[in-house]
């Protein structure tokens, strides 16, 4: 169950070829430097770039196969999609945003306020920092309950302080929800902290080595422990 | 004082700029979007009325719309009248005349949307015409609302085209421009210059318009 792909594009500088998966309830954070593939990955997966090969399928639901000509637009994958920076529709309020894809406006106003945005729900995106329109980007995402969220360094032009309080609210929130979330980043301790599973892209591709290092045993770690981990981590990067 | 030109001029503006913008908004985000074979060819073929001169433009007309001509004789067909020398005549010319006037402004101002936003409302499940009217629309006001003013002003000052077209029939296709025209031709300065000073606050008040609609 969940998602799985397999997905191959020949880019400017290299070949993107990876395999992921990720099961219900759970979080695949990507990590890589700049330039890995990271956002050409979750584009493919949103269905707003095609894969050269490959196959994409979220539960039963076949959202791209190369081999049989299968390619489902955007707008049938059910996605909510977090860009890296800031793409609220201009013309309308914080609330409007948030409510542009929702059925139920009760649970907007419900993310609103979990997000601390009801107060500024009648502010235009121009009105407001930058924080709170990533948080209405957040909502916006969440309010359409999808079944397949993907955020691409959402919070990565955010202040630290700014970025913790938001990636802490998103974890609290995806506790409670069933559709599995991609996550990119280039902040290793982010990466640690939201994925169940963390996933290193270099040049398109899986990095071994990274991946051992990750993947070594996490169990029973403390925070501080984990955060050492990290820290470990982000220097042998 | 004859001002009934006048009147005609402005009732020929209006319905040529609603329809205008109707016609361009779709045909400019067609034109904005994506590199399809041949877009550089009918993109100026639609813009070809920029570059010929109005009495060229008015002279094909003529025939297009004429009984012999295809749209005119579709149209007696359909509506069992003639196009040449009707105000509809000169509504139709001027549709012709003033389109890329009307398609330019509005695609400069789709081309300064982020796309991502257009990537957004698909993610959002919003189908692209759906897209194109809550998203792209709302968006590009002030470049519409700018284009609309300059049709306008080019159909109130239309004069080859329509002049050909429609000849100057009183009351029907003598728009202020050909008025003005017959009455230096028959040394009538003092309704010219009635007619001319008119255009001044006019042009005038709307080019403001257009300055303020479309300062960042």
């Amino acid at each position: 169950m969940g998602l799985t792909a397999v997905l191959k594009k020949k880019t400017k500088f290299f070949t993107i070829d990876v395999e992921l998966s990720c099961p219900d309830g759970q979080t695949l954070a990507l990590i890589g430097p700049s330039g890995s593939g990271k956002t050409t990955i979750i584009r493919m997966l949103a269905g707003l770039v095609t894969p050269d090969e490959g196959r994409i399928v979220y539960r039963d639901r076949l959202f791209f196969d190369s081999a049989r000509g299968v390619n489902l637009p955007p707008q049938k994958r059910k996605l909510g999609y977090v860009f890296q920076d800031y793409s609220l529709f201009p013309h309308l309020t914080l609330y409007g945003n948030a409510a542009f894809a929702a059925r139920d406006r009760g649970e907007v106003d419900a993310l609103m306020g979990f997000f601390g945005l009801a107060e500024l729900r009648d502010r235009k995106p121009h009105q407001v920092s930058g924080g709170e329109r990533q948080r209405c980007a957040v909502c916006q995402a969440l309010a359409r309950n999808p079944q397949l969220l993907l955020l691409d360094e959402p919070f990565s032009a955010l202040d630290v302080v700014t970025r913790r309080i938001l990636r802490n609210g998103l974890k609290k929130i995806m506790g409670k929800r069933t559709c599995p979330m991609v996550y990119v980043t280039h902040d290793v301790t982010e990466a640690l902290f939201i994925g169940n599973t963390v996933l290193p892209i270099v040049a398109g591709s899986v990095d071994q080595e990274w991946m051992e290092r990750i993947t070594a045993p996490a169990a029973g770690m403390d925070a501080g422990a984990k955060a050492a981990r990290a820290t470990r981590l982000a220097l042998a990067y | 004082m004859d001002l009934l030109p006048l009147y005609l001029s402005a009732k020929l503006a209006a319905i040529a700029t609603v329809i205008l913008i109707g016609l361009a908004a779709p045909l400019a985000w067609w034109l904005t979007n994506g590199a399809w074979p041949g877009k550089s060819f009918v993109e100026a073929l639609f813009n070809l009325p920029i570059a010929l001169p109005p009495t060229v433009i008015g002279f094909y007309l003529l025939f297009v719309l004429g009984p012999r001509g295809s749209v005119g004789r579709a149209w007696e067909t359909l509506f069992g009248g003639p196009l040449l020398f009707t105000f509809t005549g000169i509504v139709v010319a001027s549709i012709f005349y003033s389109l890329p006037f009307a398609v330019q402004p509005i695609k400069a101002s789709f081309e300064r949307i982020d796309p991502r936003l257009k990537e957004s409302a698909y993610v959002l499940g919003l189908s692209p015409a759906a897209t194109f009217f809550r998203v792209i629309i709302p968006n590009s006001l002030s470049g519409i609302a700018a284009a609309a003013i300059l049709v306008f002003l080019h159909t109130m000052g239309a004069f080859g085209v329509v002049l050909m077209v429609g000849g100057s029939i009183a009351g029907e296709t003598r728009v202020a421009s050909i008025a003005i025209y017959e009455a230096v031709e028959s040394m009538q300065y003092e309704k010219a210059w009635t007619l001319s000073l008119a255009f001044i606050p006019i042009g005038y008040g709307f080019l403001l318009l257009v300055n303020r609609l479309t300062r960042k």
